[in-house]
C-alpha cells in the first residue's frame, strides 16, 4: 500500500492506497463519491472525467498514486450549496441529459474547455468533447448548453 | 478492469528513475500513462514495478536550440498544441497533437511516452522520424543521441536499453509541414498516416500504421527529388511497407489510403 495525501473537492485526504486502484474507483469506493461514472473502462467513453489540477482527465487511466499532492474535483465539487454552477444550469436548461450517466463527465469537460477557451466556436465545441460519448442526447443540446454555460461566464 | 498488481516508485529525478529501472528487470516507466495504463487494465502488460517519472516538470519544456528546437520528453500534447516555438517552426507536431485522442487524452499524455512506446499507429512517432528528429536518452553511462531512424526497432519495440529514460527530442526547424491522417471514429488510432516535411529544401515523407514501426517513404523523397509530380511521386508510397489488415482496414485499403494522403501532402506543402 502507499500514502496519498490529496485534496478532493477543497477536503484535504489522506489514504493507503494499492498502487493499482485507479483513481476512478478511488473516489467511487473509498471516497464514496459516486457521481463520477465507470462507463467503458477503455479511456473512451469519458464518463468518469474530473479535473485533476484544473484540467480534465479520465479517471480510469490515472492510478490514485498518481493524484498525490494534487487537487481533485469531481461533479459533487462544483456546485455552491444549494446553487448549481453555471454549467450545471446551463445543461439543466437546455435539456442537455436524458439518462444522465454521461452527464457528470461532460460537466467537468464543459468546465475544462470554458477554463482553457471562454468563448468557443460550434466546431470547437464538439471537437473538445469529442471525448465524452452520449448515447441519448445526441449532441446538439449539450452544444447549446456549453454555449449558453459560455455566455453566462461559466 | 484491474491492472495485475505492481510495486510503484516515483523517481525525483531522471538518474533516480535509471537506477529504479536497474533494480527490477520487469519495470516499466510511467509518463503520462495514456499507452501503458490501458495495455495494463487489458493485462496485456503486467510490469513488476512502474517507476513513474510524471513529476519530473523540468522535463516539460520546448526550447529554441538554434538550428533545432528542443523538447523535453515530458511535455504534454496539450502543450505542444499551444507551443508556439511549434506553431512558428515546427507546426505540424501542434497540429498533430490537436488530433491525438481527446481533449483529456491529451492534458496527459507526452511526446517522450508516445515515442518510447514503439507503435506504429503513432502520430508523433511518425513524425519524429519524418523529420530526422535526435532522441536524447540517458542511462547509467551517461547520456547519448539517438538518430530517429535508428530507434524503431519493431513494433513496441525501440532501441532504447531497459536502464535508459528517453528525456529530449530534438526536431528541425521546417520551412512547411503537414501532417494527414484517417480515423474511423473521433479519437480512434490512425487507420493511415502520413507526413511531410520540406527539411534543409528537401521534402521527406513518413507513413503511420504501414508497418510494424512508422515509415520513411524513400521512394516517394526520390521521386520528388527528381521532380516527379506530387500524383506520380505518391504512386511510390507503398513501396517497402507492411500495411497491415486490422478492424480498421485491409492492407490493401491502407495501402490505397496512403497514397492518396501521400499526394494530399505533397500538394499542400
Amino acid at each position: 500500500m502507499t500514502r496519498i495525501a490529496l485534496t478532493v473537492n477543497g477536503a484535504s485526504c489522506e489514504a493507503d492506497v494499492e498502487p493499482r486502484q485507479l483513481l476512478a474507483y478511488f473516489l467511487r469506493d473509498t471516497l464514496g463519491l459516486t457521481g463520477t461514472n465507470v462507463g467503458c473502462d477503455t479511456t473512451s467513453c469519458g464518463a468518469c472525467t474530473v479535473l485533476l489540477d484544473g484540467e480534465s482527465v479520465k479517471s480510469c487511466t490515472v492510478f490514485a498514486v498518481q493524484a498525490d499532492d494534487c487537487a481533485v474535483t469531481t461533479v459533487e465539487g462544483i456546485a455552491d450549496g444549494d446553487e448549481l454552477h453555471p454549467v450545471q444550469q446551463a445543461f439543466h436548461e437546455q435539456h442537455a441529459l436524458q439518462c444522465g450517466y454521461c452527464t457528470p463527465g461532460f460537466l467537468m469537460a464543459t468546465i475544462s474547455l470554458l477554463k482553457e477557451n471562454p468563448d468557443p466556436s460550434e466546431d470547437e465545441i464538439r471537437h473538445a468533447l469529442e471525448g465524452n460519448l452520449c448515447r441519448c442526447t445526441g449532441y446538439h443540446n449539450i452544444v447549446l448548453a456549453v454555449q449558453a454555460a459560455a455566455r453566462a461566464g461559466a | 478492469m484491474i491492472p495485475a498488481a505492481f510495486e510503484y516508485a516515483r523517481a525525483g529525478s531522471v538518474d533516480e528513475a535509471v537506477s529504479l529501472l536497474g533494480s527490477d528487470e520487469d519495470a516499466k516507466l510511467l509518463a503520462g500513462g495514456h499507452s501503458l495504463i490501458p495495455l495494463m487494465r487489458l493485462r496485456f502488460a503486467r510490469p513488476s514495478l512502474l517507476v513513474d517519472i510524471g513529476r519530473l516538470d523540468d522535463l516539460r519544456y520546448v526550447r529554441d536550440g538554434g538550428e533545432r528546437i528542443a523538447i523535453g520528453a515530458l511535455t504534454r500534447h496539450a502543450q505542444l498544441v499551444r507551443d508556439p516555438l511549434l506553431a512558428q517552426h515546427c507546426a505540424l507536431i501542434a497540429e498533430a497533437a490537436a488530433g491525438i485522442g481527446d481533449a483529456q487524452v491529451r492534458h496527459r499524455g507526452t511526446i517522450g511516452g508516445s515515442i518510447a512506446h514503439g507503435d506504429p499507429a503513432s502520430d508523433l512517432a511518425t513524425i519524429v522520424l519524418t523529420l530526422d528528429a535526435e532522441l536524447v536518452a540517458r542511462g547509467p553511462d551517461g547520456e547519448r543521441t539517438i538518430p530517429a531512424a535508428e530507434f524503431f526497432a519493431g513494433m513496441f519495440e525501440t532501441a532504447l536499453a531497459r536502464q535508459e529514460v528517453l528525456t529530449e527530442i530534438r526536431v528541425p526547424k521546417v520551412a512547411a509541414g503537414v501532417y494527414l491522417k484517417v480515423e474511423r471514429r473521433a479519437q480512434d488510432w490512425a487507420t493511415v498516416g502520413v507526413a511531410a516535411a520540406r527539411v534543409d529544401g528537401h521534402v521527406q515523407v513518413g507513413l503511420t500504421s504501414m508497418g510494424p514501426t512508422p515509415l520513411r517513404a524513400r521512394s516517394v523523397e526520390e521521386a520528388v527529388a527528381g521532380g516527379a509530380s506530387p500524383a506520380d511521386a505518391a504512386a511510390h508510397t507503398a513501396d517497402g511497407t507492411m500495411p497491415p489488415s486490422d478492424v480498421n482496414g485491409s492492407g490493401e485499403y491502407r495501402a490505397h489510403l496512403a497514397q492518396v494522403l501521400v499526394q494530399r501532402a505533397l500538394e499542400q506543402l
